[in-house]
């Protein structure tokens, strides 16, 4: 099943390494951006094992027009990745793939073996007319660990009560979510990833309509989470921002403009070629052929990326 | 306190047929109402509506075939609900579609042949019936299968309520950490069919879906939380019942409408009077905190 010729594969690989092999020098250094400036070019092998998630040949979409297109590559474990781009450049769609909400319409996510995922979603669809007090809502992030039927224990609540304190939210576990402001929602959904304890984390444009303290506060958060050894992945809309905070960045325009190393791959001419993509879908466009892909292979993923199951070539856990 | 007696403990000390209403109403109102206050939370109480008007043919097909016997209409109200509640249920999970325009027009197939079926061979007095059912013709059959559904429901609702409110409050995060979002959602509308074609038999297609929903949209004017709606809902369908025969008995109404119309008192009650209802939003805003 899924079985690709080995030779195609080696052909599709080889230039995305060199490339990454760029970052696997920050897997050390947590937060300290200059020491990410040196390149380091290491064995394939060790990339590998050090992948948390292999896109391959990835390509998701709505209809039959594709929003990211023939995506390859990785996302090392422990990195902290900013992805940024244009409206309708795909970000959002390739957190849906990444999560497995969306289906791929040919190619795969590969998730590392054991690897959870935390979701917050840009279009969250909270319900807030639920009846429903913060401390129901933050709690549904103990699923991954009680499940549907497990019994939350007095640690849980204090867990719980922790992570609304690390948002700054102490003391509103009995408050309804309906009178909640925007910013507390969100901090509200941040604890829920917190108590979620995922590897990785995917967090879809997190700072809309959040005040300037707020973003302080889930940046700090977000550098813990990235001093902890998760992945973390990050659309953001602003630049400065992603300049400041992190270390690499994905540019997307529904393919990779550039990837890699914040610093180089949000250059003047990068961010150009971004600016020119062009958003909207042509009714029209030419089909696109796979030039001998196997694309039925994406078939054989569409199911089971919770397992983050491996396949001949795909990474395996250090 | 003989005239308390007389009034309230009488009628059912007295007679056979009002202990069993009573005890198939309460048991009715045990599983229906909390199943009626998740269909109302998930937007979905005209649903409720549509689906025992689904039933009808599959009940009419039993009816058709066997009379008035309390099984075959049963099955065969059970079949027709699946069917539409599956039917309406896929179309909008996997088409473009809302759930309640699917439902509607699924149910609206389904009400026209049901009511074909029941002109082919009985009289109106027949389709009144099966449309309003008789709490007081209730018999031990009924009452067991009644008994099952409930200990179904409760069971059921118990295994999967976490699921449930995940589903309600975030369907989106449920399916990024599990896949039980869609079983889920065909599991609650397997319970709403079961409910009400319980109901039926008692109050009929149409007042069935009433003692689901009149209860669970009163305790809304009550309470935040999930749980405490529940516990009020089913304590409002057992006053309701209990008000409803009483009436039906000492006035000599048809006790389906009479349970129904109870819940509808208690129901203007709470928007007039309830914790979060009118009265009481009025009065909070003369007056406000510091912060």
């Amino acid at each position: 099943m899924g079985a690709k010729p080995t030779e195609h594969d080696e052909l599709t690989w080889a230039p995305q390494f060199r490339r990454i092999g760029l970052l696997t020098n920050v897997i050390t250094s947590h937060i300290d951006l200059a020491a990410c400036s040196s390149a380091d070019f290491r064995a394939t092998d060790r990339l590998m094992t050090n992948a948390c998630l292999t896109f391959r040949d990835l390509t998701l979409g709505y209809g039959s027009h594709p929003a990211i297109h023939h995506l390859d590559g990785t996302i090392r474990r422990g990195s902290l990745t900013a992805v940024v781009g244009a409206n309708g450049s795909g970000k959002s769609t390739l957190m849906k793939g990444i999560v497995g909400v969306l289906k791929p319409m040919a190619g795969s996510v590969i998730r590392a073996p054991g690897v959870h995922a935390a979701y917050l979603p840009q279009q969250s669809e909270l319900d807030r007319s639920f009846p429903a007090r913060v401390v129901d809502l933050v709690s549904l992030g103990l699923w991954p660990k009680r499940g549907m039927l497990g019994r939350y224990t007095k640690e849980d609540r204090e867990s719980v009560s922790q992570a609304l304190m690390a948002v700054g939210l102490g003391g509103f576990e009995k408050r309804p979510i309906d009178t909640l402001s925007g910013g507390q929602l969100q901090r509200t959904l941040f604890a829920r990833v917190l108590l979620q304890d995922a590897d990785l984390i995917l967090l879809d444009e997190p700072f809309n309509a959040v005040d300037a303290k707020t973003v302080g506060d889930l940046i700090a958060l977000i550098k813990r989470w990235h001093g902890e050894e998760r992945t973390i992945m990050v659309v953001v809309h602003d630049l400065d921002l992603v300049r400041q905070n992190f270390p690499e960045t994905l540019l997307l325009a529904r393919q990779p403009v550039a990837w890699g190393e914040t610093k180089e791959t949000l250059r003047p001419e990068n961010l150009l070629r971004a600016r020119r993509f062009h958003e909207a879908w042509e009714e029209n466009a030419p089909w696109c052929e796979p030039e001998g892909h196997d694309h039925g292979q994406g078939h054989d993923h569409a199911h089971g990326h919770d397992h983050g199951h491996h396949h001949g070539s795909g990474p395996r856990a250090a | 306190m003989d005239l308390l007696y007389s009034l309230f403990i009488a009628p059912f000390a007295d007679f056979g047929f009002m202990q069993r209403a009573l005890i198939g109403s309460l048991m009715l109102s045990l599983g229906a109402c909390p199943v009626g206050v998740f269909l109302m939370l998930r937007r979905m109480s005209l649903s409720g509506d549509a689906m025992a008007h689904a039933i009808l043919p599959g009940a009419a097909a039993g009816f058709l075939f066997y009379g008035l016997e309390i099984l075959p209409m049963t099955i065969g109200g059970l079949i027709a609900g699946i069917i539409v509640a599956l039917g309406a249920g896929a179309v909008s999970r996997f088409t473009i579609q809302r759930e309640d325009a699917s439902m509607a027009a699924f149910y609206l197939i389904s009400l026209a042949i049901g009511v074909l079926m029941v002109s082919i061979r009985g009289s109106s007095v027949d389709l009144m019936h099966v449309l309003f059912g008789t709490v007081l013709a209730l018999n031990n059959e009924a009452l067991a299968l009644i008994g099952g559904i409930v200990a179904v429901t409760l069971v059921s609702l118990a295994i999967f309520w976490r699921a449930l409110v995940a589903e309600c409050l975030d369907p989106l995060f449920l399916r990024s950490v599990s896949r039980l979002g869609s079983p889920v959602h065909f599991i609650f509308l397997g319970l709403v069919v079961l409910n009400l074609v319980g109901g039926f038999q008692a109050l009929g297609t149409l007042l069935s879906v009433g003692l689901m929903m009149l209860p669970a949209a009163a305790a809304r004017f009550w309470t935040a939380r999930v749980e405490p709606m529940c516990v009020l809902a089913v304590l409002i369908g057992f006053a309701s019942c209990i008000a409803g025969l009483l009436l039906s008995y000492h006035a000599s109404l048809p006790s389906g409408p009479a349970i129904i119309l109870s819940a509808g008192v208690v129901y203007f009650a709470s928007i007039l009077f309830g914790t979060r209802g009118v009265l009481r939003a009025r009065i909070v805003h003369h007056r406000h905190r510091t912060a």
